[in-house]
């Protein structure tokens, strides 16, 4: 089988960016979806809060990715359900060579122009936090309790503590308390949630369900099904504090411990990977260290909000179309690179080629703290471009500036591009 | 006077805020710790008229290990968020069912309608 363009993953990246790679006159366009439907996490995301910015409505996850789905089924675009890719690499004289396997067609190789990595994140595990204590039943990280209870109509527990205090976290705290749940803690071992204050306030304080901050678990009892959990306050350098354990009997422990962009298949094909954000390294037009190759949406960075996800993920569409039409902008000289400055984890893109841009570069980043008062500066070489002030910057939060093409047009051959953040 | 302690949830600033508020009267309402309009107006709704739109799930009749997503279609009053949890778990609906099919009209006399989110094939 061959096609212009194919698309890994059908979540709200993946659909997107089909959507616009369609648009922009690539109709031979296939997205590949292991689920049984199209529409990803967004399924259990049952809560409502979606495409404020996008449709100027409150949606719940699932009538957020119908308006895609939509989207999709009137331009016939090809998706293949239930079918995983297994490997992707790149096809001798150009070219990726997508290797997929599904129940019905066995394993197959798709031979793609162009290809948009939208495989999103998935949940960092109980196996990657060195929790202390037996293996019993009754933990499970916060996103597969939202599945069993918002798809399967299954209850994992009665009595509730939570670790971590992320979005999906604050979601299920409220989420099992109506469903008859009692939640009786959300422990987070940073001083601060990286949840929204929305969240805090919806899903925690109208509940009454206590948030105790700088605490992790330091303990888990029970060896068939979980008995208690011990929490323990930690200090600045987030080791626990002998002498603060809290024992709290509970039969469930929910894990809400950040997201890992799943990045295999990238890797396999040997995108470079940026070790901050685990996801691959792009330029202007969110293309990867491999030409034709393009990536979008979680398992790029991970995002707050979906809809700029979509709004990413049709940048990476309508990037992939112009390539694969041979109408990508010049734009062949050397690439200009983003650093980081202090307070900033991250940028997206990495670098940039301004022969490339329309009119103005965008770039996403996260700060690594909470920031209040701060301002975002942004450097082309020695000379600070912009200085934006904002109330607070927390690490919760994507921010984000726009440079104008024509000063990234005017710097000195060998200078770089500065984000930073500074504080009074 | 009554005096409430809330959190902004108009930015990540999450303003602390002190209400003081005759119940009953919007003009009463006196906020403090706000640092703009956003909090002020957040503040005299959350003491006058706080409302909340609930989502949940319900089952599907003739599916098995599969319910049906539901929310209100509008804000319902803060205090009948667990009369229309508790609602949830007594109804059903029947497959198939489309997003934006009324489930219960005027669930809980809540004035909302209670629709379906998710398609159920």
């Amino acid at each position: 089988m061959n096609t212009k363009i194919a698309i890994i993953g059908g979540g709200p990246a993946g659909l997107a960016a089909a959507v616009s790679a369609f648009d922009a006159g690539v109709k031979d366009v296939v997205i590949l979806e292991r689920d049984d439907k199209l529409g990803g996490i967004l399924n259990q995301c049952i809560h409502n809060g979606f495409g404020l910015h996008t449709f100027k409505e409150e949606l719940t996850g699932p009538e957020y990715a119908e308006r895609f789905i939509e989207k999709v089924r009137e331009r016939n675009i090809e998706c293949l359900l239930k079918t995983i890719v297994v490997d992707l690499s790149e096809a001798q004289g150009g070219g990726v060579t997508v290797t997929a396997m599904s129940a019905e067609k066995g394993m197959f190789e798709i031979q793609a122009e162009a290809v948009v990595l939208a495989m999103g994140c998935r949940e960092r595990p109980r196996g990657a936090l060195n929790t202390p204590g037996y293996r019993p039943a009754g933990i499970y990280s916060a996103g597969t309790a939202q599945r069993y209870v918002n798809i399967e109509g299954k209850m994992p527990g009665h009595e509730v503590v939570i670790l971590g205090s992320g979005d999906i976290g604050l979601i299920m705290a409220r989420r099992m308390t109506l469903e008859g749940a009692h939640v009786k803690a959300v422990a987070e071992l940073m001083p601060y949630s990286g949840g929204l204050k929305r969240n805090i306030v919806q899903c925690l304080d109208d509940f009454g369900i206590p948030l105790k901050l700088s605490t992790t678990v330091t303990d888990i009892k029970g060896k068939d099904r979980v008995e208690s959990v011990v929490l323990s306050k930690v200090d600045e350098k987030n080791n626990p504090i002998p002498g603060t354990e809290e024992e709290i009997p509970c039969d469930t422990l929910l894990l809400s411990c950040g997201l890992l962009p799943e990045n295999e298949l990238s890797s396999m094909l040997g995108v470079d990977l940026s070790p901050v954000t685990g996801g691959a390294r792009v330029d202007e037009s969110l293309e990867t260290s491999i030409s034709g190759v393009f990536a979008c949406g979680n398992v790029l960075h991970v995002h707050d909000l979906v809809d700029y996800v979509s709004g990413e993920a049709t940048e990476a569409g309508k990037h992939a179309a112009e390539y694969v039409l041979g109408k990508t902008p010049a734009g062949e000289e050397a690439a200009i690179a983003l650093e980081t400055g202090n307070g900033v984890r991250y940028t997206v893109p990495s670098f940039v080629r301004p022969g490339r841009l329309e009119n103005f570069l965008t770039v996403r980043f996260r700060v690594g703290n909470v920031y209040k008062n701060p301002e975002i500066c942004v450097y082309l070489g020695d000379k600070c471009l912009q200085r934006r002030k904002k109330q607070i910057c927390a690490p919760g939060e994507m921010e984000q500036v726009m440079i104008k093409k024509s000063d990234i047009e005017a710097m000195a051959p060998g200078e770089t591009i500065r984000i930073a953040i500074e504080t009074e | 006077m009554e005096t409430k302690n809330l959190t902004c949830i108009g930015c990540p600033m999450g303003c602390a805020l002190t209400v003081t508020y005759e119940p009953g009267n919007r003009d009463s309402v006196k906020v403090t710790g706000n640092t703009c309009k956003k909090g002020e107006l957040y503040a005299i709704d959350e003491v006058t008229n706080p409302t909340r739109i609930v989502t949940g799930t319900i089952r599907v009749s003739n599916r098995k290990n599969l319910v049906a997503a539901v929310k209100t279609k509008d804000v319902i009053p803060k205090s009948k968020i667990f009369d229309v949890a508790h609602e949830l778990m007594k109804i059903s609906v029947e497959a198939p069912a489309k997003i934006g099919d009324v489930v219960v009209a005027d669930i809980c006399g809540t004035g909302s309608d209670l629709i379906i989110t998710r398609n159920v094939e």
